[in-house]
């Protein structure tokens, strides 16, 4: 093992490491946003995927083009969850905790049928976009462009997520996030402050989606596995904190690369569960989280 | 905080529940006998697992509410347990299901000690960390057949090797045994000293540590009976089915179900569970068999319609219906 596959195995990590944060942005958003858990945060990715092998298939634009279009999407997705659910099961007056939990699992399990309906359960894959089977080499480390890209417009999409938290708008995040009867008396519109909350979770879903289909395979249940690390990757940076989901992001990439580097790879999440036990044994709040 | 008086009303209500109990009891023991049909009465074997099961969840995520999205790991230690013992040692399950039990019920201590420092959806989500660690271990794991499974021999016609020829009708008794004795176990409990902890700790843990309740402990308690019995379910499951392998055992979609009868019936309620089982594990099951056959998903949009439905159009759950008080909270189900 020469210091060059390290390197490449650790950079390749890293890069997929951005795309973690980027989806666990979304759901950190959404939960230090109203204390909801969206266990449906991974199908919205799998439907990002689906939309953009159908757009490219039906009218051959390149999943880059369609970046703008499915994030818009994937806003309007998330908002249209907040109207049509969230909001209903945060009026619920018995166990609402609960049924939040259980309404965004009826969801996935609905939007993966959906897809299994629509798509069947083949795995799909797009082959022949402009980033597609091409490398970068930097010295001896040769990565798939695909992946560089990716976790560059992850970054970009990061940065703009951190710019949205300093609007005025981001301001009234935060005040409703505090305090959610008080904005009302200062004219911030609460369920309108929510459902933009949860279409920009969904936005960023939405983009994260369209990178990943450029280099991975699309099926009904591809958000699981993706849904699963958001969750870690949000306890582990800390829920709410958007810095604690990026570096946490890349922490969990790193780690997940390295360990299919010296273990069995169908074992590599493995690293990835031992930290995050290890973080619940002794910063139960995450690195970044307030308690 | 109780009204002089109301303990004999409470006493009253809890031998009713026992007389109600006892009824339905004959009733079950009755019901397949007019139904000649395999699969229908296969449908309810497996509605009365789930109710079973559901009954386990709902003492640590009812009563003590503790949401755990991770109960498909007892259920599977249960499973493996009962399972591995009986085809490479050839203990009788009926002894094996105990050793299941009590391993995951041990399992579950062990899960409780870091996770119980959590709360809300921290706690759900370790939890659900934690079983799907556990899927990926065991299909990794060759000592248990890793992602193959195991296949329970079949030797011979046996009460104590829960195995039989025929095993629908027979099973529907071991089935109903164990859910009578998962809801009997609720009922006790719900009217003991823990029970009356776990609902202060489910409604304010800060207000309930204030008045002495012991909150760790109670919780500990709680997961640990909790988990004994859904790994005794997964021993049942093992001998029923004949077949165990990770996903169907320790799979995420199998928490949500154990989970989702409680849920749809009412949480921390005693009728709950076999009201939520009843309506869940049919709708479900025969959702499957007519629609998703072909692999076409229009099973799982159904079962997933259904989730968000029953848990939007009656929060409280389905027992409110009938008009049955919620001895979780304390609130007044019906009023709603």
């Amino acid at each position: 093992m020469t210091a060059a596959i390290v390197l490449q195995v650790a950079i390749g990590g890293l890069l997929m490491g951005l795309i973690y944060a980027l989806v666990a942005a979304g759901l950190s958003l959404i939960f230090g946003l109203m204390d909801v858990v969206n266990f449906a945060h991974g199908e919205l990715l799998m439907l990002a995927m689906y939309a953009t092998f159908t757009i490219h298939q039906a009218l051959g634009l390149d999943p880059l083009v369609q970046l703008p279009l499915i994030a818009l999407l994937l806003f309007g997705a998330g908002a249209a969850i907040y109207r049509g659910l969230i909001a209903r099961s945060l009026a619920v007056r018995f166990n609402t905790g609960m049924v939040q939990v259980f309404v965004t699992f009826g969801l996935s399990i609905f939007l993966v049928g959906a897809a299994q309906l629509v798509f069947g359960s083949d795995f799909r894959a797009i082959s022949d976009g402009v980033l597609s089977n091409r490398t970068v080499a930097i010295g001896q480390v040769v990565l798939p462009l695909a992946q560089v890209a990716a976790g560059l417009i992850c970054l970009l999409a990061f940065a703009a997520l951190v710019l949205i938290s300093r609007t005025e708008f981001g301001r009234a995040l935060e005040a409703t996030r505090e305090d959610r009867e008080a904005v009302a008396l200062i004219g911030i519109d609460r369920d309108k402050v929510f459902s933009v909350g949860w279409g920009i979770g969904g936005a960023a879903v939405g983009i994260a989606g369209v990178m990943l289909s450029n280099f991975y395979y699309i099926s009904p249940t591809v958000g699981s596995n993706f849904a699963l690390i958001a969750y870690v990757t949000v306890a582990l940076g800390g829920f709410g904190s958007l810095p604690g989901a990026l570096i946490a992001g890349v922490l969990v990439g790193l780690v997940e690369a390295l360990t299919a580097l010296v273990m069995d790879p169908s074992l590599k999440q493995v690293g990835i569960f031992a930290i995050y036990v290890l973080v619940l044994m002794f910063r139960p709040r995450g690195l970044f989280g307030r308690l | 905080m109780r009204r002089p008086g109301t303990s004999n009303v409470i006493i009253r209500r809890r031998r009713r529940e026992l007389v109600v109990g006892a009824i339905l009891l004959v009733l079950f023991v009755l019901l397949p006998l007019p139904i000649g049909n395999t699969y229908l009465r296969g449908l309810i074997v497996l509605t009365l697992l789930y109710a079973g099961l559901s009954q386990g969840w709902n003492i640590l995520g009812g009563y003590c509410g503790q949401i755990s999205l991770g109960h498909a790991l007892y259920f599977g230690i249960g499973a493996y347990t009962s399972a591995m013992l009986f085809t490479v040692l050839g203990v009788p399950p009926t002894l094996g299901m105990f050793a299941g039990g009590i391993l995951a019920g041990l399992a579950a201590l062990l899960v409780g000690w870091p996770c119980f420092r959590l709360s809300g959806h921290y706690y759900a989500i370790a939890t659900l960390v934690v079983g799907m660690t556990a899927l990926l271990l065991v299909q990794n794991w060759d000592f248990v057949n890793a992602a193959m499974g195991i296949t329970i021999p079949f030797r011979a016609d046996s009460w104590s090797d829960l195995e039989f020829r025929v095993a629908v009708l027979p099973f529907h008794y071991v089935m109903l045994a164990y859910a009578a004795v998962a809801w009997l176990i609720a009922w006790v409990v719900e009217g003991s000293r823990w029970g009356f902890y776990w609902r202060a700790v489910k409604d304010d843990a800060t207000a309930a540590r204030s008045l002495a309740v012991r909150v760790f402990p109670s919780k500990m308690a709680a997961a640990a009976i909790s988990g004994f019995i859904t790994g005794v379910g997964g021993a049942l499951y093992s001998q029923y089915v004949g077949f165990i392998d990770p996903d169907s055992t320790l799979g995420l979609s199998l928490s949500v179900l154990i989970a989702l009868p409680a849920v749809v019936g009412g949480v921390g309620t005693l009728w709950g569970p076999l009201l939520g089982a009843a309506v869940l594990i049919p709708v479900q099951q025969l959702s499957i068999a007519w629609l998703g056959s072909a692999g076409n998903g229009i099973d799982l949009m159904i079962y997933g319609m259904l989730i968000i439905a029953l848990a939007l159009a009656r929060p409280q759950g389905l027992v409110s219906l009938l008009g049955v008080r919620s001895q979780a909270g304390g609130e007044v189900a019906e009023s709603a």
